[in-house]
């Protein structure tokens, strides 16, 4: 058993529009990991290969162990996968999804499903053709938390829900933690939700993966300095510092390999470092897009 | 408190051998709108029931998974709020044993002294940006000493 609850090694799959090239990604047991990029990123490719959905033109997929695709059928028993085009049965009730379940996998926690079924505000006497967009997004990770699997690998499980229905999605990811060696891999265009729950972010755009680590390393060391340069003080180019936008005296500074002595080297320059702020994932995301476009055209 | 077992934090809900929620989750406020990263904004909720006495000196804690799930943030962050309080000494943690508010009955009294250092560095660092003197600094500390010290006199 090794510690990795997900592995990519050197995956590459060429389409005509978008190529996805050379992931490597390792999810360690018991984590949760947060996969964020703009639209088209190749966020959905990625887990569609994990699943054994899409074949890979090369490089390894190790899921829970197993290789995949060849293995997917022995990975999947513990994998719980939820994704936007998924469907259930329009004319089947919850109820009758839920005893599908019940009749397929062992580990299914009865006692787990009508608590999420009270939580979500749901009725199991339900028609999925009678549910909205979001109670069906509920439904189906209902269908999907109440296994209990080792891994859970949903993709966008958070999209079009309400603030309320998203905040109770969230919980149950944090309370699968709870118990010892279980994992969570989802993606999300809410860097909010991400930001919040995960151990691990990685961070995809245009088929690569940017960055991959720790959730409190990555936001630590990036950085906002806002400064003041009195006429005839240069601003320096400065290791770890991606991006200065200056008007007049006032300049603000991005740095993505935040240290303290950046701000001792704007001081020693002839500058004023007013402030030293944290930033949030909504604006690292987009610091970093914008620094990945500006090399494409580069 | 009825049962000396349970977390102060809030009561357990179990389903199956598991538990899945607790319930004084609003205890804790994560909020969009405070500029601080998360595990500082934790720490401070954390020092703020050690300073008031809700958790008091030597009382167990909950576990940093526990409380991860309990206010739905996730582990990583709240390990980093646990192990910068641990190095300020406010909790401790023993092996197998779990987390605990330091012993020592001036732990609410640090915090406070703590948290007065930080304003009071703050005013200087703002007043230095302004080029304000040290003694005008002092003034400006007296007057508003006087005036807070005078209101609550009133108000005696």
């Amino acid at each position: 058993m090794n510690d990795y609850a997900i592995e990519l090694n050197g995956v590459c799959k060429s389409y005509r529009f978008f190529e996805l090239q050379d992931v490597a990604l390792r999810l360690q047991r018991g984590t949760i990991m947060g996969l964020i990029g703009p639209n088209g990123a190749g966020k959905s490719t990625t887990i569609r290969i994990l699943m054994g959905l899409v074949c890979p033109d090369r490089g390894e997929v190790r899921v829970l162990g197993h290789r995949i695709p060849d293995e997917q059928v022995a990975a999947k028993w513990d994998i719980g996968f939820a994704s936007d085009d998924m469907r259930l049965y329009d004319s089947r009730t919850l109820g009758w999804h839920i005893n599908f379940m019940k009749s397929i996998y062992s580990s299914w926690d009865d006692t787990y499903a009508q608590l999420l079924l009270k939580r979500f505000g749901l009725h199991a006497e339900q028609k999925i053709k009678g549910l909205s967009h979001g109670q069906r997004v509920k439904a189906t990770l209902l269908l999907v938390f109440a296994r209990r699997p080792k891994l859970l690998v949903l993709d966008e499980p958070t999209t079009g829900l309400d603030p309320v229905a998203r905040h109770d999605i969230l919980r149950e990811l944090t309370a699968v933690m709870v118990e010892d060696g279980r994992s969570v891999l989802f993606s999300s265009q809410n860097t909010q939700d991400v930001e919040q729950i995960s151990d691990q972010i990685t961070f995809i755009d245009r088929g690569r993966i940017i960055d991959s680590m720790d959730k409190e390393v990555y936001l630590d060391r990036w950085r906002r300095l806002r400064l003041e340069a009195p006429s005839g003080v240069e601003l320096p180019a400065l290791p770890g510092v991606i991006e200065i936008q200056q008007t007049g005296r006032l300049a603000v500074a991005i740095a993505n390999a935040f240290e303290p002595h950046l701000a001792n080297a704007y001081e020693s320059s002839g500058a004023r470092v007013q402030a030293v702020e944290n930033m949030t994932l909504e604006e690292i995301f987009v610091a970093n897009v914008e620094r990945s476009r500006e090399e494409v055209k580069a | 408190m009825s049962n000396p077992l349970e977390f102060p934090l809030g009561r357990k809900c179990l389903t199956g051998s598991l538990t899945v929620y607790t319930v004084y989750t609003q205890m804790f406020v994560i909020s969009q709108s405070d500029k601080r990263p998360m595990y500082l904004q934790i720490m401070e909720q954390m020092k703020q029931r050690i300073a008031v006495g809700d958790w008091a000196p030597g009382q167990a804690i909950p576990s940093i998974r526990q409380l991860a799930v309990d206010i739905g943030v996730s582990v990583i962050t709240v390990k980093r709020a646990y192990l910068e309080l641990e190095r300020e000494g406010m909790i401790v943690t023993r092996q197998g044993k779990g987390c605990f508010v330091a012993s020592g009955s001036d732990i609410g009294a640090r915090i406070r002294e703590q948290e007065l250092a930080q304003h009071l560095e703050q005013a200087v660092r703002s007043a230095a940006m302004m080029g304000l003197s040290q003694k005008n600094l002092e003034k400006r500390i007296r007057a508003i000493y006087d005036r807070v010290t005078d209101k609550e006199k009133e108000t005696v």
